[in-house]
This record gives C-alpha cells, structure tokens and sequence, in this order.
C-alpha cells in the first residue's frame, strides 16, 4: 500500500546524522555500502562493464564534494548523498503497484523487489536521487538503511548498524532513531544545528545533515623564508654575519 | 529528462485517441459528424487503435512487463495508477457504444458515447496530473502543464475526426471548426507555458540540496565517480539552446498553424481538397505533437542534477 503511514510525535523514524565537519571523503561508507547490499535485502547491486571503459551501476550512497563560499572562508566539503527515509516521501506515494513503502514500526522506506514494475516514475518523484533503476533485474534500488543489520540477531550487537555508519574511519556518520527527541542522534543534531537538505520541496527527510563547524580563526599565513647564512655568497660577509649573529 | 520514445509515443498516440473518442461521443448525438454506423465504428476503431497501440508503448518503458497489471492496485495514491484504472475503464463504456452502433441501439448509442467522452477526459486528466505532481521536475510541476495534456488531446482527437470526416465527404465542419479552435488553444497554451517555464526561477539551489549557502556559493568539484550513471542519463539529459528554439517554432508552425490554416481551407473548399487537406493536416499536427512531446522531456530539469552540475 503506497499510502503513507500517520507518523505521530515520539514515533520511532530510523536514520541517519552526516556529520559535513569530520566527513574527509574517503568513500569508504560508500564502499561498504555496495559491499553489504550486494547480497544484502535488495541484491545484487549490478555493475555494468565493471572491469572496462563505462564503468557503473547501482549505488545507495554516492559520496560527492563541494566547494562552498569564497576566498578564505572557501571550503571543500564531501558530501555522502543517500536515501534520506522522508517522513512524506513522493517516491512511495506515487508507486503504482505497492511495491514502494514507507514502514509504519520504523519509518524506513523499502521497495518489494517482487511487485515492481521498473516504472522509474519514483526516481523522477525523489528530489534527491535516491533511487536507481537496477536494469538487469528491471527493478528499482534504493537504500535499505541497512535493515538486514541493524534487526539481525545473528551478529554481535554491537554491529547492528548500518555498514556505512560502521566503517566510517573519522564517525562522521550516526545512526538511531530521529523521532525521539531524546535519542543520542537527536541530541547531536540539536546540539549541531542539524539540518534538512532542500526543505522547500516539503519531503520532510528523517535523515539529517550537521553543517561544518565554524572557523574560530582565520588560517595563519605561511612564513616568509628567512635567508640562512649560506644565502651570503661572499666569504667575508658570511663570517661577519656568524660574528654578529652570536 | 530523458525522452523516452515509448511514452513519448504513447501520449502523443493515446492522447489524440482519447481525444478522438471525446468527440466522437460528443458530437455523435448532437448529429455534427456523420450519422451512419459505419463512419462511428471506423472513427471508434481509429481512436482504440491509437489507445492500444499508444498503451503496450507504454509498457516498454517498464523494467518488468509482466506484472504491469498490478499497477491498477494503488490508485488512492498514485496518479499513474489512476491513469492505468481510467484507461482500463474507458474500455467498457467504448465497447459499448460499438456494439450499440452494430446492434442499432441509438440509447446505448448516445449513452455509451457520452460515457467514453467522461472517460477519455479523465485518462487524459490523469496523465497531466503523472506529471504536474512532480515536484522535483518544475517544467513539469506546472499549472499549465495538465490543461496543455488536455487542450492537445483535444485538438489532435479534432483533427483526426475532422480527417476521418473529410474521407466521408461531409460531416467535417465542425470536427474542423473544433480543430481550428484546439489548435488555437494549444498555440497559446504552449507558448504561455514556455514563457513562464524560460523565466521561473528554479525549485531549489545547489546551497539548498546541499545546506552549504550558510557558507557562501556552492560549486561541485569532484563527482562520485568519474564514469556516467542512471540518475545522469535519466534526469540529466540536456537539450541546446539553439534546438530548443527551433524545435519550438517546429512545433507552432508545423503543429499547431499550418493544420489549422489546413482546416480552415478544408472548411471553405469542400470536396476532394479538404479530404487532402485535412489529411495533411492530420500528419502535421500528429508529427508536431510527437515533438512537442520530445520537448517537453527534454527541457525538463530534475533536482538531482544540482549535486552533479550545481545547475
């Protein structure tokens, strides 16, 4: 059923909290990600001529980098794109076989591999291109918020957490549940100035962005090189500059 | 967006269908086309063929054919299964009216016609809404977006009854008054609809889709990959400017101007030379609508592109 589910103040909406300030871009989340899923819920993730020229296919997180502001106060900032499990998301709403949907128990926005049509109508719905089309089984792809880890009881607690979140080398990236207020993730993001990635499409996604930390002061310029001694070519110059430099 | 040749066909062929069968319920009990069983079925046979034929092109843009039919199942949300249930429905009330028309059954005739006539408005609806509902897609997400699926539906179903008419030797006039006014409709909706989309501003920004403008403008520097993708192909496709113009005044004149100057002579000759003129009106208003049609993928931009070219 593609109609969304009532989400009510306090219900549990599993996500993610990207953390822009510590994320270096080292496609490792990404990495993993393709690694987990591809015999994961929604595998295979295809790749189409994967050892030639035209290298590609299905990803659920790709990991972007931007430059932002100017000068001085230019950054360079990567910036991990996946499924953000909007608590409205189109994608779900306009599927018109069912396959697409939005859990009621966790919010986690799944396709049923068995019922779609490979209509791709929820690609163009998703403002943030989530959704891929796998065209090797003529079904759509999207992130899975890892739901084969974070329920599965066969793996040390300590792991039921998304493979991207697992591996991120410098914890940029956070995993739990957003519809608590006072979840650790929640709590971060209120500390942080957490964020929605264009809110003016009224998506309303789960997942939330932290904005790189302000710069307290201003990078220091480099040194002007000094001249050493051996910059003197004249012996006697050199000598006298040993002398008064005592 | 990218122009898929399959939907782009079956708009343009179901489109002119549904439009042809609008009429054909409509003007049939008012007594404007011919009145004989044999132009309503032909003029019926016409508009399901295009209805069909537009329908299984639909269906080679699916990764799965074969569990097409389950996309009827949602129609409380979704609008492209909504069209799927219309189309499927319009099917009963046109069979009708053709079995009215063999068994001489003028009450299930007008009836059934009428209903068609509903039932075509409503498919046609429903594909507009398909895609005015896309927010991400602005060119699409438009309020002129779903009266234009309409007003062309409309003129194309005119001038093939207008066409099929002209065949007949009579009983043309108003299908061809109809087609001078669709056509006249559709040249101002159209243009209305690329003037406000050339000055819109755009849906979000780069800053927006990625929450950096708190830092200053925001320029992509290094792509996920260095090799192409399906969110590329799909929502990245691009026209040049210079085709667009042309393409443009293509469709204005060859679409949309010459049909109805074709119409308007059919009108005020008679004879064989509005059966060719509204023949050849026919091809060039169905081959402008089929890039029309083109156009309106191709100058469509989705948000997804702002993380890949900031525009």
């Amino acid at each position: 059923m593609t109609c969304l589910p009532e989400i009510k103040p306090g219900q549990k909406q599993l996500g993610l909290v990207i953390d822009l300030d510590t994320c270096v871009g080292c496609q490792a989340c990404a990495t993993n990600c393709k690694e987990w899923n591809t015999s994961g819920h929604s595998a295979p993730l295809p790749d189409i001529h994967p050892y030639s020229a035209g290298a590609e296919g299905v990803w659920f997180n790709r990991v972007h980098s931007f430059e932002a502001g100017e000068g001085e106060q230019g950054r360079t900032v990567h910036f991990p794109r996946s499924c953000l499990h909007c608590e409205t998301p189109a994608c779900v709403t306009v599927c018109p076989t069912g396959a697409s949907y939005k859990r009621a128990e966790d919010g986690i926005v799944l396709v049923n591999a068995d019922i779609c049509i490979g209509c791709q109508l929820c690609a163009w719905a998703c403002p943030y291109g989530a959704r891929e089309l796998d065209a090797d089984a003529g079904v759509m792809k999207k992130c899975t918020l890892c739901i084969d880890r974070i329920y599965n009881e066969t793996i040390p607690e300590a792991q039921r957490q998304p493979a991207c979140v697992l591996t991120c080398p410098t914890s940029a990236r956070h995993f739990g549940d957003l519809g608590d207020p006072e979840s650790e993730v929640s709590k971060l993001v209120a500390a942080r100035g957490g964020y929605d990635l264009m809110p003016e499409m009224g998506y309303k996604p789960v997942n939330k962005y932290l904005p790189p930390r302000n710069r307290t002061s201003t990078a220091a310029k480099p040194v002007e090189d000094a001249p050493t001694p051996m910059d003197i070519q004249n012996p006697l110059l050199r000598w006298v500059d040993r002398v008064l430099s005592r | 967006m990218l122009p898929a040749h399959s939907i782009i066909f079956f708009t343009t062929a179901s489109g002119a269908g549904y439009g042809l069968l609008f009429w054909l319920g409509l003007l049939r009990p008012l007594g404007l086309v011919p009145g004989g069983r044999d132009f309503g079925l032909t003029a019926l046979g016409l508009a399901l063929l295009l209805i069909t034929a537009g329908l299984l092109s639909s269906m080679l843009h699916l990764g799965r054919a074969e569990r097409a039919w389950r996309a009827v199942t949602q129609w409380r949300s979704s609008w492209l299964s909504r069209e799927g249930v219309a189309a499927i429905a319009t099917y009963v009330p046109a069979g009708l009216f053709g079995l009215g028309l063999v068994q001489d059954m003028p009450g299930l005739v007008t009836a059934m016609g009428l209903l068609a006539a509903a039932g075509a408005v409503a498919t046609v609806y429903c594909t507009g809404m398909i895609y005015a509902s896309l927010k991400p897609i602005r060119q699409w997400s438009h309020p002129l977006v779903v009266p234009g699926y309409l007003a062309l539906s409309g003129f194309s179903g005119a001038v093939l009854l207008a066409m099929l008419g002209g065949f007949w030797g009579s009983g043309f006039a108003a299908p061809a008054l109809l087609a001078l006014l669709g056509g006249g409709a559709a040249f101002l909706l159209k243009s209305a609809y690329w003037r406000a989309i050339d000055t819109a501003a755009p849906v979000a920004t780069a800053e927006s889709a990625t929450g950096l403008g708190r830092i200053g403008t925001v320029r992509p520097l290094d792509p996920p990959h260095t090799q192409s993708n399906y969110l590329l192909r799909e929502m990245g496709y691009r026209i040049a400017r210079k085709h667009q113009a042309k393409l443009r005044r293509i469709v204005l004149a060859a679409g949309f101007v010459l049909p109805m100057l074709l119409a308007l002579l059919a009108l005020l000759s008679g004879g064989p030379l509005a059966m060719a003129a509204l023949a050849l009106g026919t091809v060039l208003a169905l081959g402008g609508l089929l890039v029309e049609r083109w156009l309106m993928f191709a100058e469509a931009t989705h948000t997804v592109t702002l993380y890949y070219t900031g525009r």
